[in-house]
């Protein structure tokens, strides 16, 4: 990536509570249209880490940059960067969807007109025109998390950050969120999303940091901390005929670390198992075999947290 | 400056569709005062007009007197209307049903008592449920008593003369040469007589000055509210700074403390016919208390942890510099410490501003603007370092 692509970077990021060292030595980067997901279970660290990108918390030592712009010494520069989606509501409930709307983007700076067109342009895009005139106090849960995420598109940030957004919210709910946020990645906005869901994280997120106990213990795309910790997939074929010398034969095929034969089937320990199954398939059908079922499991982060720390992503 | 202007209007927005402000800070004080009108001074139908009925069971030139020159005197004021009424019993039956607010019994013997020098009692019957009417009758008759008293000391001391002893003198040409005579000594009360506010204003100001404690509390008390709607958070994370967002609140209290008080002056004023004052001079104790005001509920919600919390200190607080404060009774007139302790609060110095204003010129506000000023600065200062932690999250 060339440099003017990189959106944030957070070098060292260290804030105590008392005792408590809530986020100790926390550094990475967010480039132009990348997701990045911080994923950890509750009171890792996450949203200390990004209340402190927001503005919202002060650091005791680090350093933030957004846009090219210092939080420093360039705090309201660095902070017009950035839209903040609050994990829990943060709408006024005496004011229609419009005022809220209006109200945050002139907050933002914008002019009196502009602010109205562009609250109209995003009262279009999360689906509430038609309920633009009333109090949000009489919006549904999913219509005021539209609204949440909406208040930070306003002022078209380039980095947006999300705090745990689908805490709470119904499936449908939760996958047009999804929807929006890739969307909003292919326009080139930088995304930080912070989520205790690792299903989440490792669908939607090009890279993904994994933050426990106020330390990032490791980051990466999915492969890349998968192949860390030395997981592999694993290919269970449901198959007939002679199991034994399908098994010899597939083991010579790339990537397959392992092959078994099973009392129904053959089972597989291999790399990169999706892109070589068409091989593996042809293979095992050339050898005698007559498959009935396919199956592959591969390591996915939650392996990854529990290799790491010892612990399951929930405990 | 733009930003606390955003802050203050959306508030303002919001306080208005509620309807909060609006009903603590104009509809209740005004209803209130009207209330307090109406119990004190009659605002509701007039002046308080006494129902009195007499009993005349002497018929003597003194009850004569007393019936037809002190009490129709007082009848052609229209502070009372006079029922004549031939027995006791039947006034008492009137007075119990509401029909007399009171009756005074002039018992048989009454002249030829007070023309010998003997004691002699005059009775009034008077209805519970107006004691205010009942009063008056009540002083009516004392005062008529005092001055007969008056004529019979003086008589009494012309006829006690050493020189005149052995003199027989006729009694008749003295009483009527001391009923004539002026009392020695009267007293007029300049001070409470052009300084104190008449009922109609002081409930007015009482009531407006009383209220104004409420309703600028919700400027203040909006920081506690946006961190429990959350969106403290995106008012922090904004490009904006940290004072903009306490300019903005404070912006909204001097917005809904300044435009309450002077709803009610002016609505007073067409009303209840309240007499405030010089308008300027009015203007100068409103701005002054309303920062007075600021100050003191602003340190107030710095110590609380929620909304609901600080509106419950900030009640307590505000009903208790009312009281001490008089801004339902004038307890400036107090005896003892009380009477000192009033000045403790902006309530008595805006109430007394106002009493000084209507006896003096412009200049005589600036003391108790002063006063006023100086809770400002001082718990307004206190509040002003507090305040920023309610923006941390």
């Amino acid at each position: 990536m060339a440099s003017d692509d990189r959106v944030l970077t957070c070098l060292d990021l260290c804030r105590r509570f008392g005792d408590l060292v809530a986020v100790d030595g926390v550094g990475f980067h967010i480039d132009r249209g990348e997701i990045y997901g911080l994923l950890g279970p509750n009171g890792a660290g996450k949203t200390t880490t990004i209340s402190m990108i927001a503005g919202l918390l002060e650091r005791d030592s680090g350093e933030i940059a957004v846009d090219g712009q210092a939080m420093t010494t360039h705090s309201v520069r660095a902070k017009a960067a950035i839209g903040y989606v609050p994990q829990d509501l943060a709408i006024y409930p005496d004011l229609s969807g419009r005022e809220n709307l209006v109200f945050f983007a002139r907050l933002y700076g914008m002019p009196s007109s502009r602010a109205k067109a562009r609250s109209k342009e995003v009262l279009e895009a999360i689906g509430l025109a038609d309920r633009a005139g009333d109090q949000t106090k009489n919006y549904s849960g999913g219509m005021k998390r539209r609204l949440n995420i909406g208040i930070a598109l306003l002022h078209e940030p380039r980095l947006l950050i999300l705090d745990e957004p689908t805490v709470g919210v119904d499936p449908q709910s939760r996958n047009a969120i999804l929807e929006n946020v890739r969307g909003l990645s292919a326009t080139g906005v930088a995304v930080l999303y912070t989520t205790h869901y690792m299903e989440e994280a490792e669908h939607l997120c090009d890279r993904v940091g994994i933050i426990d106990h106020g330390n990032l213990i490791a980051e990466g795309t999915r492969r890349e901390l998968v192949s860390l910790v030395g997981e592999r997939d694993r290919v269970s074929l449901g198959a007939s005929g002679d199991l034994e010398a399908a098994a010899r034969s597939l083991s010579t095929v790339g990537g397959v670390r392992e092959a078994s034969a099973t009392d129904d089937g053959i089972s597989l320990v291999m790399d990169d198992a999706r892109s070589h199954l068409p091989e593996i398939l042809q293979q095992a059908a050339t050898a005698g075999a007559t498959i009935k079922t396919v199956e592959v499991t591969e390591p996915d982060l939650e392996a990854v947290f529990l290799h790491l720390t010892g612990r399951a992503l929930r405990d | 400056m733009r930003t606390a202007w955003l802050i203050c209007s959306k508030d303002l927005r919001a306080r208005l569709r509620d309807r909060s402000a609006l009903v603590v800070g104009i509809i209740v004080p005004l209803a209130l005062a009207f209330i307090f009108n109406a119990v004190f001074s009659g605002a509701a139908g007039g002046n308080v007009v006494v129902s009195l009925g007499v009993v005349d069971r002497d018929g003597g030139p003194v009850a004569r007197t007393l019936v037809h020159d002190v009490l129709g005197g007082i009848a052609k004021t229209g502070l009372i209307v006079v029922h004549r009424e031939p027995d006791t019993a039947r006034a008492h039956s009137l007075v119990a049903d509401g029909s007399l607010a009171a009756a005074l019994i002039i018992p048989a013997g009454f002249s030829a008592a007070v023309q010998d020098n003997r004691a002699v009692t005059l009775q009034v019957i008077g209805n519970a449920d107006a004691p205010i009417r009942t009063e008056v009758a009540r002083s009516i008759a004392e005062a008529y008593s005092s001055e007969l008293n008056r004529v019979r000391l003086s008589v009494a001391t012309v006829v006690g003369r050493p020189g005149l002893s052995g003199h027989p003198t006729p009694i008749q040409p003295l009483v009527t040469a001391a009923t004539k005579t002026i009392a020695p000594v009267k007293i007029r009360d300049v001070s409470t007589a052009t300084k104190e506010l008449n009922n109609k204003s002081f409930y007015a100001a009482g009531m407006a000055v009383f209220f104004l404690f409420f309703t600028v509390g919700f400027g203040v008390t909006g920081l506690l509210e946006e961190r429990a709607n959350g969106t403290m958070a995106r008012l922090v994370a904004a490009p904006i700074t940290r004072s903009a967002i306490l300019a903005g609140k404070m912006l909204t209290s001097l917005i809904l403390g300044v435009f309450s008080m002077g709803v009610l002056v002016i609505a007073t004023s067409i009303l209840f016919g309240a007499s405030w004052g010089n308008p300027l001079g009015v203007g100068v104790l409103v701005f002054a208390a309303v920062l007075a005001a600021m100050g003191i509920m602003a340190v107030i919600a710095t110590a609380a942890k929620t909304a609901e919390q600080a509106g419950n200190w900030q009640s307590v607080a505000a009903v208790i510099l009312g009281l001490l404060g008089g801004t339902f009774f004038p307890v400036s007139r107090a005896p003892g410490v009380l009477g000192t302790l009033t000045f403790l609060t902006p309530q008595a110095w805006f109430l007394r501003g106002l009493g000084d204003l209507r006896a003096g010129n412009l200049s005589v506000v600036w003391v108790p603007a002063l006063a006023m000023l100086a809770f400002a600065v001082v718990a307004g200062g206190v509040a002003m370092i507090r305040l920023p932690r309610m923006t941390e999250l």
